[in-house]
């Protein structure tokens, strides 16, 4: 940082503050703000916010260093993070990143002594269906080659300012592969809104309950039931909120929504607010979909514009309703609704808190809230234009209408396919042209790893719960590769803040890494599969009880997988009891309907 | 109503009051549930996650959930000690706790739950991650390498002593404990003689100088008796009397 930014630092943390009206729940923006101008957050202007907040320099420092997007020392002028999700390794990232890094002479995390640039790893951007991708100073670009590594490496050199960069570069593309109820018929903005106006919100909320709609963040709570709850919560405020945090490796679906159909989740939003009564909403958009920020907010604008947000929401004097979007920094917990909150209101996103009280009773501000999926506001506003019984048609008894799979990896066709809930692994792949398929990762790497003999599975809530990740591993992969790749991502995730997680991630790498490395023993299977079962017993919230899974999934699924690395020639307990070790493993899976639930 | 307000804690039946946690029924009646980041008076945390125990077959920390009536609490466990084991093998390998060369030695609970679990080796490799000391303050000398993050001292500081002198930053693995100043030194904060946060830290992190040999090696607290048996409020209220505490 020059000496200049140092001296004008006190006014310009000064505007900054102001234009958040000095209020410390808009910590975070702040943050963005300052990242945004200086390329990290100094000390100095930590304890500036902290004086001007009147927060302790402690507690700024803390939320400070808590998110991956805000930097301790400065970025170079061009800030590159590579996606390193399992699946861009598979499509060639490791090669090109070094190509990059080489051409530009410059080392990980560090900048170039210049000031010119900095390469780092990030966790998966959601672009898995058109990778390799990065994002320079937050702006993704994907379908990445040799070509447009060297032409990205010119641009840098000749010192090209972003805006004058190739516009197709920064294309994204929504691959949208099949489309059904949620995706298919045009929407109009207002339209499920005027069907409120005339049947009423109480209806409205019946029609939502009758649906069956459920939650598409993971848990699956029932939607209408989440939305009385909150509505006949007593509070000063109500609130909604979208999770758009996406932070699950291998999902994109919201970032489809956001980019091709907001009007139908800020619609969604809408109803939701009319029914609890909520004068305020907040889109918690994960750092990685910075780039979608003007063209959400112009949406917004329009809507204002359409008398669809705002005072007097389709001239009803008792319906006043507006949206503000929040922006992540880079941390996978804060898709936790307990964090996300945390996070919402300027805090570390920490998920120390522990339901109940459950947000629909105690949420943002300690006020009645709302958190649901950015998929499932989606899908209520398209419940009242498409009829409750019409929606409750589709999928099955437990759970109803369509879902959204984000689908990557091997297979011709990744993309976005709306499908009914039901629909078994085996069709999904069809569908994609997957072939010689090892397994597929369901539901991203907190989720389950799903082998071929269980390609009839059903994605829905009574047998194979889905986020909308679908990750496809070929007969050429390596599956201890995809291990070691989860296993690094929780270790970045955990929030620290219990033990199980926070000391058990890490354990869990050192002895993958181990084992790849060819140096593991019987023992360090044993090890892996006990610390796992000790993390889902012990741990505080759904994180650390699900980082886990792809552990036991393997060693259960794949053992050959484990077994051929091991190092039998030091004879260390040479006859090994797979069987026996396992035991944990089979006891845990016996266990996980119940932590699905609990999480 | 008519229903007594009890629970059971393996099999025994412990009455309880309105409000209060497992943790708290439990210490009522003199049942001891291994525990770091609980203190009495002290809001709970959570963190540890040493007081784990089984409620009503689902497992749930002791210290933050409230008793209601009729839970079956399992605690004294062997499933529950294995836990417990691994999760103290867990915070040794991840700080750097030289029992024998450590002032707190002996006093320490964390060493204390480990002979209590019987924890005979950490196990698992180390991390050595290297943290910076801090012996800036004329009376107290922190090393960061023996915080196990319990935030007892973060609580204490702010909530009772009303000096927020704690706090904790980064994330994850890197979570670690930072001081609220702007040199991030103890010195710079008016953190004293006599506070609670001075003699709350159940490890050797916090270390009040020159009062290495107040006790021999031997005759401490948890030389003489385990910590099931003594539990840690003697502990606290032993250091404050040493340390200068009127309250
Ligand atoms: C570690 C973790 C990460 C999560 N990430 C997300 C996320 O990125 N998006 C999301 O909608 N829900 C996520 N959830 C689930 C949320 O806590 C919450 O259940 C959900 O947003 C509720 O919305 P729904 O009822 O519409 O599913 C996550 C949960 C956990 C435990
Ligand atoms: S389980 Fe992990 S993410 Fe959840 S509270 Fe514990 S450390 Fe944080
Ligand atoms: S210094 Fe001691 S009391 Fe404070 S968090 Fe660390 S271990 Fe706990
Ligand atoms: S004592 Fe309950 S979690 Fe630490």
């Amino acid at each position: 940082m020059s000496t200049s930014n140092l001296t004008t630092l006190p006014s310009f943390i000064q505007d900054v503050v102001q234009a958040y009206q000095g209020r410390p729940s808009y910590l975070l923006q702040m943050l963005w703000r300052v990242q945004e101008r200086l390329t990290c957050i100094p000390a100095a202007a930590i304890d500036s916010l902290a004086k001007q907040l009147n927060l302790s320099h402690a507690q700024v420092e803390g939320v400070a260093r808590f998110y991956s997007f805000f930097h301790e020392t400065p970025r170079g002028q061009y800030d590159i993070l590579w996606s390193d999700n399992i699946i861009e390794h598979h499509q060639g990232k490791s090669e090109l990143m070094t190509t990059m890094m080489q051409k530009l002479g410059v080392q990980l995390g560090k900048p170039r002594a210049d000031g010119r640039v900095t390469i780092d790893n990030t966790a998966c951007i959601g672009m898995s269906d058109q990778g390799s991708a990065l994002l320079v100073n937050g702006f993704p670009i994907t379908r990445l080659s040799k070509t447009k590594v060297n032409k990205i490496v010119e641009l840098i050199e000749a010192q090209v300012p972003l805006a004058d960069w190739p516009t197709d570069f920064f294309q994204v593309r929504n691959n949208i592969q099949r489309k059904h109820l949620l995706l298919g018929e045009d929407f109009e903005s207002g339209a499920a809104l005027k069907v409120m106006q005339v049947k009423g919100a109480e209806a409205t909320l019946a029609d939502i309950d009758k649906s069956g709609l459920r939650g598409c963040g993971g848990a699956g709570f029932k939607t209408g039931l989440k939305w009385k709850l909150c509505r006949d919560a007593p509070g000063k405020e109500h609130y909604v909120i979208c999770n758009a945090d996406e932070g699950e490796p291998g999902t994109f679906k919201d970032r489809v929504l956001l980019q091709a159909y907001p009007d139908v989740v800020f619609e969604g939003m809408t109803l939701c607010a009319k029914i609890i009564g909520a004068r305020k909403g907040f889109v918690y958009l994960r750092g990685e979909y910075r780039y979608l920020l003007s063209a959400l907010e112009t949406t917004l604008q329009k809507r204002r514009s359409q008398g669809l947000l705002g005072d007097h929401i389709l001239g009803d004097p008792n319906f006043s309703f507006d949206i503000e979007i929040h922006l992540g920094a880079g941390a996978y917990i804060c898709g936790a609704e307990m964090a996300l909150i945390e996070s919402l209101e300027g805090k570390r996103g920490t998920a120390w808190k522990r339901p109940p009280p459950f947000p629909v009773t105690q949420g943002y501000l300690n006020q009645p809230t709302v958190v649901n999926n950015v998929e499932t506001f989606a899908l209520a506003a398209k419940v009242l234009l498409q009829g409750a019984e019409q929606f409750a048609q589709l999928g099955t008894a437990q759970s109803k209408g369509t879902k959204l799979i984000s689908v990557s990896g091997d297979c011709d066709r990744p993309g976005i396919y709306e499908f009914p809930f039901g629909v078994t692994v085996r069709e999904v792949l069809l569908a994609c042209g997957a072939n010689q398929t090892q397994a597929v990762q369901n539901a991203g790497p907190a989720g389950r790893c799903v082998s071929e003999a269980e390609f009839d599975r059903r994605l829905c809530f009574e047998d194979l719960n889905t986020t909308g990740s679908f990750m496809i591993f070929d007969r050429t992969r390596d599956m201890l590769d995809v291990v070691q790749n989860f296993a690094r991502f929780f270790v970045h995730e955990s929030c620290g803040f219990c033990t199980p997680c926070r000391v058990g991630t890490s354990i869990i790498e050192n002895l993958v890494e181990k084992i790849h490395h060819g140096n593991g023993t019987q023992g360090d299977l044993k090890d892996l599969s006990h610390i796992s079962y000790v993390m889902k017993a012990t741990s505080n919230c759904g994180l650390g009880m699900t980082a886990t899974n792809h552990i036991e999934d393997t060693l259960q699924k794949f053992p050959q997988t484990y077994e051929k690395r091991l190092k039998w020639s030091l004879g260390l307990s040479p006859s090994f009891d797979l069987e026996g070790s396992l035991e944990e493993a089979r006891k845990l899976a016996a266990m996980s309907n119940q932590v699905a639930e609990a999480a | 109503m008519s229903q007594p307000s009890t629970i059971t804690i393996d099999g025994q039946t412990v009455p309880f009051q309105e409000g209060q946690t497992i943790m708290e029924a439990a210490l009522a009646a003199n049942i001891y549930i291994p525990h770091l980041c609980y203190q009495r008076d002290l809001t709970p945390d959570g963190s540890c996650r040493l007081c784990t125990v089984t409620v009503n077959g689902r497992n749930t920390s002791a210290c933050n959930t409230k008793a209601m009536a009729g839970q079956q609490v399992l605690n004294n466990t062997q499933e529950l000690q294995d836990i417990r084991q691994t999760l103290t093998r867990m915070l040794f390998v991840e700080g750097d706790h030289i029992c024998p060369g450590c002032t707190k030695t002996g006093n320490c609970q964390l060493q204390a739950v480990a002979y209590y679990v019987g924890m005979l080796s950490s196990h698992y490799h180390h991390f050595y991650s290297y943290r910076k000391i801090d012996a800036s303050h004329p009376d107290y000398f922190i090393d960061f390498n023996r915080c196990i993050l319990c935030e007892l001292c973060v609580r204490a500081s702010r909530d009772v002593d009303h000096k927020n002198v704690f706090g904790l930053s980064g994330r994850g693995r890197k979570t670690h404990l930072v001081i609220n100043s702007p040199s991030g030194e103890l010195a710079d904060t008016d953190f004293a003689v006599g506070d609670k946060a001075a003699f709350i830290c159940p490890v050797g992190a916090i270390l009040r100088k020159r009062t290495r040999y107040t006790t021999p090696i031997g005759e401490r607290l948890y030389d003489l008796q385990p910590i099931n048996v003594v539990g840690d409020a003697q502990q606290i209220h032993a250091g404050a009397k040493r340390h200068g505490n009127q309250n």
